[in-house]
């Protein structure tokens, strides 16, 4: 009895120390998103190019979207910008931009000069369809499938790795489903 | 020299308390009344920054907790209730965003895990207060052989 007592301040060393090994491995900015398998939140926003242009939640039916919440004052989002050009050429998937507590003009002026990869910009300068998918910064990426339902939350860049790791598996296991008439 | 030293750490730690809270955020919000500023201030502290992890709503700078802000001011002006205000905020944001973690099955350990260490703790210490008071039960001799100790020692007085 007495040697086992001895040993419960090694037994509870060993237990901290496992659990505060495993915490150097954890990313506490990865938050998993509440909206995960929700659907879609209503928006009605006007498009970056044309003021006249006004999108719904409706107009995302049916394709395979790849949101991705951006602006000029972030500089993550200059990074990950050549490697969107590349996903535009994907013909699997829309590419929608949401232009994100922007200026107008400095966010025009970004596409043209170093192109542009989406297939429609939203205009979102009041924050109100990143409050509701609750953005807290940018860049952020979300992956809404065919049926208005989020299936990912993706904060911070995107680069080739990125693509690979975490957005291909996905984007294949939609259209698969897509395919079958889910 | 402890003494300056404890001195010294004490100042520093006074003057940093001071130079943060004299960064708190700035912007001015008008209450109808001293109720919706209580529960402005309230919910701004028991809210977290989705951003910067460390710190509520009410102590955070950056742009997002700026606009939580003023989401929360506009749905008070609304007249929406607490419980409201914070569900709007967990379906965006997720649980994430309470500093006060609701009771649920994964919180179990979080909410119920110190009172069980403390138990734990107490039972251990009971254990081992037993088995020293057990050891002072026993008699380090038996009664014939403190018969012949005493036996002994009075040979030896004589």
């Amino acid at each position: 009895m007495n040697k086992a007592i001895r040993f419960i301040p090694l037994v509870l060393i060993v237990l901290l120390g496992i659990v505060l090994y495993r915490g150097l491995s954890l990313d506490p900015r990865a938050m998993p998103s509440a909206l995960v398998g929700k659907p879609m939140p209503d928006f009605k926003l006007t498009t970056l190019l044309d003021e006249n242009k006004v999108v719904t939640k409706a107009d995302l039916k049916g394709n395979i979207v790849l949101l991705n919440v951006w602006a000029t004052w972030c500089p993550t989002c200059r990074y990950e910008h050549p490697y969107l050009l590349d996903i535009a050429k994907n013909k699997d998937i829309m590419l929608y931009g949401v232009n994100y507590k922007d200026d107008k003009v400095l966010a025009k002026k970004w596409l043209s000069t170093l192109g542009n990869p989406y297939n429609i910009t939203l205009f979102d300068d009041e924050g109100k369809l990143g409050l509701d998918l609750g953005v807290y910064g940018a860049p952020e990426t979300f992956v809404v499938d065919h049926n208005g339902i989020i299936r990912k939350r993706f904060a911070g860049a995107i680069d080739r790795n990125v693509w690979i790791s975490e957005f291909m598996p996905l984007i294949t296991e939609i259209l698969t489903e897509q395919k079958q008439g889910k | 020299m402890f003494k300056t030293f404890i001195v010294t750490l004490l100042t520093y730690l006074t003057l940093t308390i001071s130079v943060s809270s004299n960064a708190s955020p700035v912007e001015t919000f008008a209450f109808k009344d001293d109720v919706t500023k209580v529960r402005f201030q309230t919910l701004t502290k028991e809210l977290r920054c989705p951003k910067c992890q460390n710190q509520d709503l009410a102590d955070s700078n950056s742009p997002i907790a700026a606009d939580l802000r003023k989401q929360i001011y506009a749905q008070l002006t609304q007249g929406r209730s607490d419980q409201e205000i914070v569900d709007y905020m967990v379906a965006r944001y997720g649980e994430f965003v309470l500093y006060r973690p609701r009771v649920t099955s994964l919180t179990y350990v979080l909410w119920f895990g110190p009172i069980l260490a403390l138990l734990l703790g107490a039972v251990i210490v009971v254990l081992i207060l037993r088995s020293r008071n057990n050891k002072k039960e026993e008699p380090a001799l038996t009664s014939t052989e403190q018969d012949k100790v005493s036996a002994l020692l009075n040979k030896k007085a004589k």
